[in-house]
């Protein structure tokens, strides 16, 4: 394979910011029929180099070739004309544009009367196909799931003449017989002479799909492995830089609780046309694990209990009460949701890391007593060194954050009114496998302080880490619930899969 | 690292047009005392500003959430009306039940009323029936010039009323009023937003609705808590309106201010897409905009030519403060 030329070639990539040296000196080299792993923890440079590669940002040293050829896109534009396709994590389509429509969008096949509307149907027909997603092409963008929009997003890339693929992080929200959808589809391609480059925090994946693993770490790239030659332990410690075994320092203590009544108890409740047959009790001290595929109405569940959507049936009771809540008294009754999706609904982009985290403690304080700047930047400052913010200077745009960071901001913000129950939908979603153990970690402290969770995670090795108990979810209604001693992946798998 | 505020360039341009008028226009920065009270260039745009700068303070507000509101214009003929009717009391009018007499703070706060009662029908619209703002107060853009209409009976009522017109008229230690009614107002909605949480809670909303439920922001009040300012902010335009020419005429009083307000706190760097939002900035804006229009006059160019030479100076301000922009004005690196 060396010594012939490689499909991409990066020589020495050099990028700096205003005060970070984001990469230094990044080589790298990806053959046809390969599928790379880029891998690193938050802020290793992985999102930088990929925008070094499609014109997003441009490198202040070093070369890209490929084929031979060097190049230097000025914009994904020009990347994708160079053979550089891109499919982001956060989906980048246009909801309310139809799928045909969001996969030809920009590069319309063009007749006498203006857009070829038959030649797009074909297009999309072909491109749809070439992933294995059954959809109409003729429904809006929005009215589809992510894990199906996340495929519209691949067949747009693929839709022009790629050579290099770029996935960042596509199976952040895909649940286990989509990921193999797409695992299938990228085998495909593989055959076909395309060069994939795989940008992931699920290293199930990484071991199953890929062929070579490159490693970065602080901007510098650690090194290049064959996947089958390295072991895992030793990848992630590559990947934080120090022992494996110190990660799983501390094993969880007993979840026993016993001589506390249960706050929170719902009964039979849901809602109509959404999640169903829930039946739990949250008592203080415990962590509520939701376990499910996606679409089995984990989400749903969060929401209703929140007061976000209100259910229609059965009985929802906090402190002996029935319960008819909305965010605004959930939160002063001590309940908080961080919430999934959170570019869309959680992050206030424009406004300063302070406010975004100071905000939910300055409504429960009530409007009319003002947190004072000095007091927000002291909250502020307290979860940022708690959770290990980087970089720490509040007073900046929460956009500046990387995903991972804008999290624990997120987090931060509930954990400054500390609420007795925090229901925490995919908390780790996105995010580097250091923060992953601080998250988890974290839950296990405050859990020993008498504070509840519901903790919701695709990752269902998580899940089982941190729960007392495992509610797990089926097409929308809750079936069965398994004990922290029963719970290991079989049984829960099992649970999931089981047909009545 | 401290950023630059976002009304930096309305005030370099609102620099620049002093410093021309420095050199170029004589006599601009003189001042005559005359009875106790400041005449002058300066004093002039200082009291012509006064309706434009109230609307666009309550303008800011409602922006900053990502809705913007048409009808104020509007707003200040009917509460001018409502005014004009309690003082004069002609024949026939609706108002005639209503006897003030000659109080000018019940027949002030009666305007102000009629701009609340305004301000809660675009706030209720926006936020209980989820009208989109702009056609939600399109609706009373169109109505309220038929509303006021209705109240004067058709009629341009005219009165002569010496202590109602002081509102416009009179000034207070050397300073015309409507000056200093911009200065209270001013600094009751900057107390308001920036000595409270409101502030953060406007932007949170104008930032990310849906986030903004998520924490608990009370959406709902708070969009009519905009609207509502923004109504008494036009109620209070519309006295002045009425005071400065002794009547009110339901066809122009206030007729095409809501989009000078809305370019005064667009060039004061209010982004009209919600989040962040200046008072100070949207201030600068609109005395630029007066500043402008004092120049021309001053200078004896046709009238015409104002809103020309206005648009151009706003259009440059946007331009710089687009990144975009700014951007594509750099020189291009050079690629190692």
């Amino acid at each position: 394979m060396s010594e012939s030329t490689p499909l991409l070639h990066l020589q020495g990539i050099d990028k700096r910011f205003p005060g970070v040296h984001a990469l230094k000196g990044i080589d790298f080299e990806l053959e046809t029929e390969e599928i790379h792993a880029l891998l690193g923890e938050n802020g290793a440079g992985k999102s930088t180099l990929i925008k070094v590669l499609t014109g997003v940002h441009a490198a202040d040293g070093g070369s890209i070739c490929i084929e031979g050829r060097q190049i230097a896109p000025r914009n994904p534009n020009e990347a994708v004309t160079f053979g550089i396709s891109t499919v982001y994590q956060e989906v980048n389509l246009a909801p309310n544009l139809s799928v045909a429509e969001n996969i030809c969008l920009g590069r319309e096949p063009r007749n006498v009367f203006g857009i070829d509307w038959r030649a797009v149907g074909e297009r999309t027909k072909s491109a749809l196909n070439r992933v294995g997603l059954r959809v109409d092409p003729q429904r809006l963008v929005g009215d589809i799931s992510i894990a199906e929009q996340q495929l519209v997003a691949i067949a747009r890339a693929l839709d022009v003449e790629a050579k290099v693929l770029i996935l960042d992080e596509p199976t952040s929200s895909l649940d286990q017989d989509e990921v193999a959808q797409l695992f299938a589809t990228l085998r495909r391609l593989r055959e076909e002479g395309m060069g994939i480059i795989f940008v992931t925090h699920f290293l199930d994946q990484v071991y199953e799909i890929s062929d070579r693993i490159t490693v970065l770490r602080n901007g510098e790239r650690i090194g290049t492995f064959q996947t089958d030659e390295l072991p895992r332990i030793e990848l992630v410690s590559h990947m934080i830089g120090r022992s494996a075994e110190s990660l799983e320092h501390g094993a969880m203590a007993s979840h026993e609780v016993s001589g506390h009544e249960p706050f929170l108890t719902v009964t039979n409740f849901g809602k109509r046309g959404s999640v169903q047959d829930l039946n739990f009790e949250i008592r203080s001290g415990e962590v509520i694990g939701l376990a499910g595929l996606l679409g089995s109405g984990r989400t749903e569940t969060a929401r209703l209990l929140f007061g976000i959507d209100h259910g229609t049936e059965g009985g929802y009771q906090l402190d002996n009460r029935s319960a008819h809540l909305t965010p605004r008294s959930a939160i002063s009754r001590g309940v908080g949701l961080n919430v999934e999706d959170r570019k869309a609904e959680g992050i206030f982009p424009g406004l300063s890391i302070r406010e975004n985290m100071v905000v939910v403690a300055q409504v429960k304080r009530r409007w009319w007593q003002r947190i004072s700047t000095a007091e927000q930047k002291q909250v502020a400052d307290e979860y940022v060194s708690a959770l290990q913010l980087q970089p720490p200077n509040t007073d900046r745009n929460i956009e500046n954050l990387s995903g991972g960071n804008q999290q624990k901001a997120l987090l931060g913000r509930w954990l400054a009114v500390e609420p007795r129950l925090l229901l925490l939908d995919e908390p780790t979603r996105g995010i580097d496998i250091g923060a992953k153990f601080e998250i988890m970690a974290l839950v296990e402290r405050l859990r020993l302080e008498g504070k509840s969770f519901v903790f919701i995670s695709s990752e269902l090795s998580e899940v089982i880490r941190v729960s007392s108990r495992i509610v797990v979810l089926r097409d929308r209604r809750a079936v069965t619930t398994i004990s922290r001693a029963e719970a290991n992946e079989e049984a829960v798998v099992a649970a999931i899969a089981k047909h009545e | 690292m401290k950023s630059m505020p976002s009304w930096i360039y309305a005030l370099g341009a609102l620099i620049f047009v002093l410093l021309f008028n420095a050199f170029a226009t004589p006599g601009f920065f003189e001042i005559n005392v005359l009875d106790g009270r400041l005449f002058g260039s300066v004093i002039d745009i200082l009291n012509r500003v006064a309706p434009v700068a109230l609307l666009s303070l309550g303008m800011t507000l409602v922006i900053a959430t990502r809705g913007v509101d048409l009808s104020v214009g509007a707003v200040m003929a009917m509460s001018g009306a409502v005014a004009a009717s309690l003082i004069a009391r002609p024949e026939g009018n609706i108002l005639l039940g209503l006897n003030f007499g000659d109080s000018v703070f019940l027949i002030v706060l009666a305007g102000l009323v009629t701009g609340l009662l305004c301000g809660l029908f675009n706030g209720l619209l926006v936020s209980r029936a989820r009208i989109q703002p702009i056609v939600a107060t399109l609706l009373l853009m169109v109505a309220g010039r038929g509303v006021a209409q209705l109240i004067s009976d058709g009629q341009i009522i005219t009165f002569s009323a010496p202590a109602f017109a002081s509102i416009a008229r009179g000034a207070t230690l050397g300073m015309p009023n409507p000056f200093w009614i911009v200065v209270l107002f001013a600094a009751v909605i900057l107390v308001l937003t920036r000595w409270t949480a409101l502030g953060l809670f406007i932007e949170s909303l104008g930032s990310n609705p849906i986030a903004a439920r998520n924490v608990g922001i009370n959406t709902g009040a708070l969009l009519l808590f905009v609207y509502s300012v923004t109504g008494v902010c036009a109620g209070m335009a519309g006295m002045i309106a009425a005071a400065d020419i002794q009547g009110a005429d339901a066809n122009n009083a206030g007729l095409y201010l809501e989009l000078d307000a809305i370019l005064a706190v667009s060039v004061g760097g209010t982004l009209l897409s919600g989040g962040r939002f200046s008072l100070v900035g949207t201030l600068i804006g609109a005395i630029l905009m007066q500043t402008l229009t004092t120049t021309i006059l001053t200078r004896g160019v046709a009238p015409e030519l104002t809103l020309v030479v206005k648009a151009l100076v706003v259009l440059a301000v946007c331009l710089l403060q687009s990144p975009t922009f700014l951007h594509m004005l750099r020189p291009k690196k050079v690629a190692a």
